[in-house]
Order: C-alpha cells, then sequence, then structure tokens
C-alpha cells in the first residue's frame, strides 16, 4: 500500500512550548522528556468527524438558550477555517465556552464573586460549510481574576476547540478582543513564542459582519495543519 | 502561506460544554468485537491526581479500520462503531472508558502495528494537547510494532503498555504521569 502524504509538523514560534513558567500550572504538569516524533501512520492521518445531527437548536446562538437575553454587550463571530495552503476545512465542529459578561463561568468550581446570569450558559456549536465558514452569536464575556499571580487579571477571551480533518489537527485555542489592555500581560498567550503568530488569537472588530442597530461583528480566522502534498483521491 | 492559529490551554472550566454524557462509552449493543475498559488516573510531578484533564482516544474498530474517509483498506467498517470517546478526569484524577479491542492497522512501508488506541490529554496547565498511545500488556504483536520500537528504554517503553487487572472483565489500567517519575512516554505528530 502507498503510504498517505503526511501533515506539516508544528510551526515551531506558533506552539507553545510544554513549559511556561511564567503560567504557574505548567510548571508541574509539563513533561519534561523531549516527545518522540511520530510518523504518520493511518492512526495519525484519520480521526473523528461528524455531521450537523449533533447540532442542537441555538447551538449557534449563545443568546437565544434560554427563556430570557442575557445581559452584556450582544456580538456576532464569524471567520473561515482554512488549512496552510489556504484550503478551506468544510464540515468541521467547533466547540465553544466562555464565560459570561461579568466574567463568570457557570463551571462549579468557578468562585470568581461576579454574578451567575440564569439567561447565560456559555456553552455554543457550529460547523463549518463548505467554504469552512462559520459564524455565532453570543456576548462579549468579561475579564476575570485567577491566581497565577499578584492581581493576575485573564483578558477577554471565547475558548475554541476544532476538530479538523484528522487525528493531528485537532486544535483547542482561545480568541481574544482587539485593544484589550490585559493582553500583553497574559502568560497563556505570551506562551506563544513568536509575537505575530500571538497576534493571530486576537480577532479583528468587523464592520462588515456588524449589523446595524443590533451587534458589532468580530472577524476571527483560524488556521489549521496542512498537508505535504494532496492525498491521492478515492 | 498563513501560519498556523497557536495552541492555547483548555483552561479549568470546560467540563459541561466538552463533556458529553455517554461520550466515554464508545459501545452499543450492535458493536463488533471484544469488549474492554480502559481505566486509569492522571497525575502531576508529585503524584498528585490532576482532577481537570480532558482526556480523548481515537481508535479503529475491531477489525482494524478507522471510520474515516481516507481509511481505504478492504476491511469491514463497523456502523455501530465511529472510535471516537470522551472523558473528564474526576476529583481523583480517575477516567474510564468502555471500548472494544481495536484490530491491527498498517504502519508506513508495509508495517504493521500492533493493537493501540489514540490518546490525546488536555489540561489546565497544558498550553498544547499531549499526545499518546495506549497499547496492551498481553498483545504478541507488540514486539514488531513500529512505534513501540521507537522508545529504547524498556522502562519508559512500559508506560505505554495498559496492563490487564485480574478479574472475569477484560479490564486494562493505563496510568497516565504527567511529569517526573515514570513520565508517560508522549509523542510529537
Amino acid at each position: 500500500m502507498t503510504d498517505l502524504p503526511e501533515y506539516r509538523r508544528e510551526e515551531p514560534g506558533a506552539q507553545p512550548p510544554a513549559l511556561h513558567p511564567a503560567y504557574a500550572s505548567t510548571v508541574k504538569r509539563a513533561p519534561q522528556q523531549p516527545p518522540i516524533r511520530l510518523p504518520h501512520t493511518l492512526s495519525e492521518l484519520t480521526g473523528p468527524q461528524w455531521d450537523r445531527s449533533v447540532l442542537r437548536p441555538s447551538d449557534d446562538d449563545l443568546t437565544r438558550q434560554n427563556k430570557g437575553a442575557p445581559l452584556g454587550e450582544r456580538i456576532i463571530v464569524t471567520g473561515r477555517v482554512i488549512d496552510e495552503d489556504g484550503r478551506p476545512v468544510p464540515a468541521t465542529l467547533i466547540e465553544i465556552w466562555q464565560a459570561n459578561a461579568c466574567g463568570r463561568y457557570i463551571h462549579p468550581r468557578d468562585q470568581h464573586d461576579a454574578p451567575l446570569d440564569p439567561n447565560f450558559r456559555g456553552e455554543g456549536r457550529v460547523m463549518t460549510d463548505d467554504e469552512g465558514r462559520y459564524r455565532f452569536v453570543t456576548i462579549k464575556p468579561g475579564a476575570y481574576p485567577w491566581r497565577n499571580h499578584a492581581n493576575a487579571w485573564r483578558p477577554a477571551h471565547i475558548h475554541l476547540s476544532l476538530f479538523g480533518p484528522a487525528f493531528v489537527t485537532r486544535l483547542v485555542t482561545q480568541m481574544y478582543f482587539p485593544g484589550d489592555p490585559l493582553i500583553p500581560l497574559d502568560p497563556i498567550l505570551n506562551g506563544v513564542p513568536d509575537p505575530a503568530a500571538r497576534m493571530r488569537l486576537v480577532a479583528a472588530f468587523d464592520l462588515e459582519t456588524t449589523k446595524p442597530e443590533w451587534a458589532l461583528g468580530y472577524r476571527f480566522d483560524i488556521v489549521l495543519r496542512g498537508r505535504a502534498q494532496t492525498p491521492p483521491l478515492g | 502561506m498563513p501560519g498556523q492559529t497557536p495552541s492555547q490551554t483548555v483552561g479549568p472550566f470546560f467540563h459541561d460544554s466538552l463533556s458529553w454524557p455517554g461520550a466515554e462509552t464508545l459501545i452499543g449493543s450492535a458493536t463488533k468485537g471484544e469488549r474492554i475498559e480502559i481505566v486509569g488516573r492522571v497525575l502531576d510531578s508529585d503524584g498528585a491526581p490532576v482532577p481537570d484533564a480532558l482526556l480523548e482516544i481515537w481508535q479503529a474498530n475491531a477489525a482494524g479500520r478507522y471510520a474515516h474517509p481516507e481509511d481505504g483498506q478492504l476491511k469491514p467498517i463497523d456502523p455501530a462503531f465511529r472510535g471516537f470517546g470522551r472523558c473528564a478526569s474526576d476529583a481523583e484524577g480517575r477516567f474510564r472508558f468502555a471500548t472494544i479491542r481495536p484490530g491491527r492497522v498498517p504502519g508506513r512501508g508495509n508495517a504493521l502495528q500492533a493493537p493501540h488506541i489514540n490518546l490525546g490529554l488536555f489540561a489546565r496547565g497544558l498550553l498544547r494537547r499531549l499526545v499518546t498511545r495506549l497499547y496492551f500488556e498481553d498483545a504478541p504483536e507488540n514486539a514488531e510494532d513500529p512505534v513501540l520500537a521507537l522508545v529504547q528504554d524498556p522502562a519508559r517503553r512500559a508506560t505505554l503498555l495498559a496492563k490487564r487487572v485480574a478479574g472475569d472483565r477484560a479490564v486494562y489500567r493505563f496510568d497516565i504521569v504527567l511529569q517526573g517519575k515514570g513520565e508517560t512516554v508522549f509523542f510529537d505528530c
């Protein structure tokens, strides 16, 4: 059997190291041994695929999952999922979770002294279309404190989880907002070595996406690992 | 060429959004193959449990075929088996999957791989996913597996071998040590 082409390897400046001491939780959890480089076999070149049946009503509108409207600034987030060659990644599942407008998660371990919003769970799912496009409506999450260092605050962010076509294209990341003064101070974002790659995680305000008299729009494109060569058809 | 989007930590607050009810059970009554359970714990460098890890597994069906369009092998597809599972660790760092023993899948060249389960791990404190593989300690095919052969040190190789727990049911134990003594082998893929 002819070997299928591998995926490109991780871009060194774009992907954070395991150990990043400024992010204190990495200190006891980052492996010390170097990872062993794995050739890409069918195990790595395949991965779970989903269809639209996994989507529930209102998964793409986090402001309409409860009886009333959540408090906060309504926003539209849209973008494309593409690979390193600019090809769209169609029909890929994106899972979304975030804090509410006050910076509080619905999670039982979140003890931040800020109110929960009975009309906001902060969870959604979308699937990309044939052109790799996705879109969801939510509210802008608030910043929140954490105990990493003295007076530490996370910049406002939305968590995103993507599968892509293969086991090796799996990506969990966070989207940040332009102009947030906490961005330069954040040890998690600063774990990305290349400052230019770091800025790929900051969404752009987009007037075209903005809906008049309704909500601001943000654009956030996501680039998954590409293929060294195009795989043969069939 | 557009640059890769960087990975960021899953953080501590993913549970309701990413752990689907039943996602740790990969099998139904119609699934073909030998039923097995995978149990284990995730531990940090102090041997303390990691209570906020998300584990994902991906595996071939009992015949050794992945439910994916690029797996063009002439082996049966099992419509009752997708091969993906997900489990968040509990307060003691424990996780559990109910699945089937996967068949052998080809490696690169003409090599054949021993039965294995691909495992990805996310957690607070991990800026990127960790990837490892679970092999079965009692599988004779391990001796010729090209990936196990990449791990020279037998003690380190042993971290990839799930151990059969005594009893009637096929339960395999696979603990994951993130750092330090007994550190699990992780792969760059």
